[in-house]
């Protein structure tokens, strides 16, 4: 749904960029906290993705097509604040190499598709995964739940910015009812190739995959046995090679004497 | 770590797959935007793209009569220049491991703090040869080296 040059009025175009930028700065923010040295390649390779997965066109009903938005795809994989930037990366190729996309409509394209369309399909993942067994089966669904709301979602900014600055005499309401009902469809294709892309991902490195962070938490909380007795506090500035060899911290001559020591009580037995 | 690596190449090869090979194969029906804009009577409002004529404008490649070729070469391009701006980006963006291994070893291991020496940016020695920690003129090589 790459909004040409000419649908929006220049004053919407301009105030659609501004968002477009602030969404923009904001992302470059947050994804600095998603990003470290194992997940910036993935996020790369996610925008890349994205970028290929747009070309391949699938016929939906009626002599239409439609292609990957990948928005909330990219949001499950790196996080939501880095999938932004993969999109709008994307956006920004499409419209200044490829001519897919106007100049004047870039912010009008990236608020729509990058911001909306994003936004909107990632709060309907974290709302399905609240309420699905966290499992990676419901990781796969919840994405491809958010990926189809994406698409009318973005649909619907496109449709917004139609409102406050088309150009065109048609009815905002026909307009509106047209492109969401053709978008509900495409979000179908969306919504299996997201779902497909996850679980692959997910099958090999789950720990890769942003959206299912939840998933592996049993398994970093869980107690090591014999790990806490008697030890007292944990002090993990002690290297290990320093600790003797029943695991307890060297301080434990000096604490040996002190009854106010948490573990003294339970050894002097 | 050789799973993250066998998974980014699979990705990379599937990508240059279908932008490459199978975007030739894709629908060419307008998209769901293009579709209403025509059965609607708003497609008329459409201006050409200001970058029409540039060696790439609609996914082909300017010059090259092969429509297969044509599009095939501007999918790779396109896969090639969103890599790099996002790779780059995002290296920039990453947190980077605080403690850095590997990068100050060889001059202070065991120091905690790192030598607070100022850098002296009049300094016109050149790096060539190997760090020697006996030099008496290069007391700045803790901080010369650059590319972060």
């Amino acid at each position: 749904m790459h909004v040409p040059d000419g649908f929006i009025d220049l004053p919407v175009s301009i105030g659609a960029a501004v968002i477009a930028a602030g969404a923009v700065a904001v992302s470059l923010r947050g994804a600095r906290r998603e990003l470290d040295e194992r997940s910036a390649p993935l996020a790369g390779l996610v925008a890349v993705f994205v970028f290929a997965a747009q070309l391949m066109n699938f016929p939906v009903a009626g002599g239409t097509s439609g292609h990957l938005l990948g928005a909330v795809l990219a949001a499950v994989l790196v996080g939501p604040w880095t999938g932004a930037l993969c999109v709008t990366v994307v956006l920004l190729v499409q419209g200044l190499v490829f001519a897919d996309g106007g100049i004047t409509a870039i912010g009008v394209n990236v608020t729509d598709m990058a911001v909306i369309g994003l936004a909107a399909g990632y709060l309907v993942f974290l709302a399905l995964r609240a309420v699905l067994p966290s499992t990676r089966a419901g990781v796969v669904v919840a994405a491809a739940g958010g990926a189809f709301a994406s698409v009318p979602a973005a649909a619907g900014g496109f449709v917004a910015c139609y409102a406050l600055g088309g150009t065109s005499s048609v009815p905002v309401g026909t307009v509106f009812a047209a492109m969401v009902s053709v978008h509900l469809l495409i979000g179908i294709g969306e919504a299996l190739i997201t779902a497909f892309t996850i679980s692959s991902v997910i099958a090999v490195r789950p720990d890769l995959v942003h959206g299912a962070a939840g998933l592996r938490r049993p398994e970093t909380l869980a107690v090591r046995p014999g790990g806490t007795a008697g030890t007292g506090p944990v002090t993990p500035e002690v290297p290990d090679d320093l600790r003797d060899p029943a695991g307890a911290p060297p301080t434990q001559d000096l604490a040996a004497g002190s009854r106010s020591a948490p573990w003294s009580a339970e050894e002097s037995r | 770590m050789t799973r993250t690596r066998v998974l980014l190449a699979v990705g990379l090869l599937l990508s240059l797959l279908v932008a490459g090979v199978a975007s030739h194969y894709a629908s060419s029906a307008p998209d769901g935007l293009e579709k209403v804009a025509a059965d609607k009577g708003f497609d008329e409002t459409a201006r050409d793209h200001d970058l029409a004529g540039s060696p790439f404008a609609d996914y082909q490649t300017d010059g090259v009569g092969d429509r297969r070729l044509s599009g095939g070469l501007a999918g790779i391009t396109g896969v090639a220049l969103t890599g790099a701006l996002a790779c780059g980006l995002f290296l920039v963006l990453r947190r980077r491991r605080p403690p850095a291994p590997g990068r100050d070893e060889a001059l202070s291991p065991a120091s905690p703090v790192p030598s607070p020496t100022p850098a002296s940016p009049a300094s016109p020695t050149s790096p060539t040869s190997p760090t020697s920690p006996t030099s008496p003129t290069s007391p700045t090589s803790p901080t010369s080296p650059g590319g972060g």
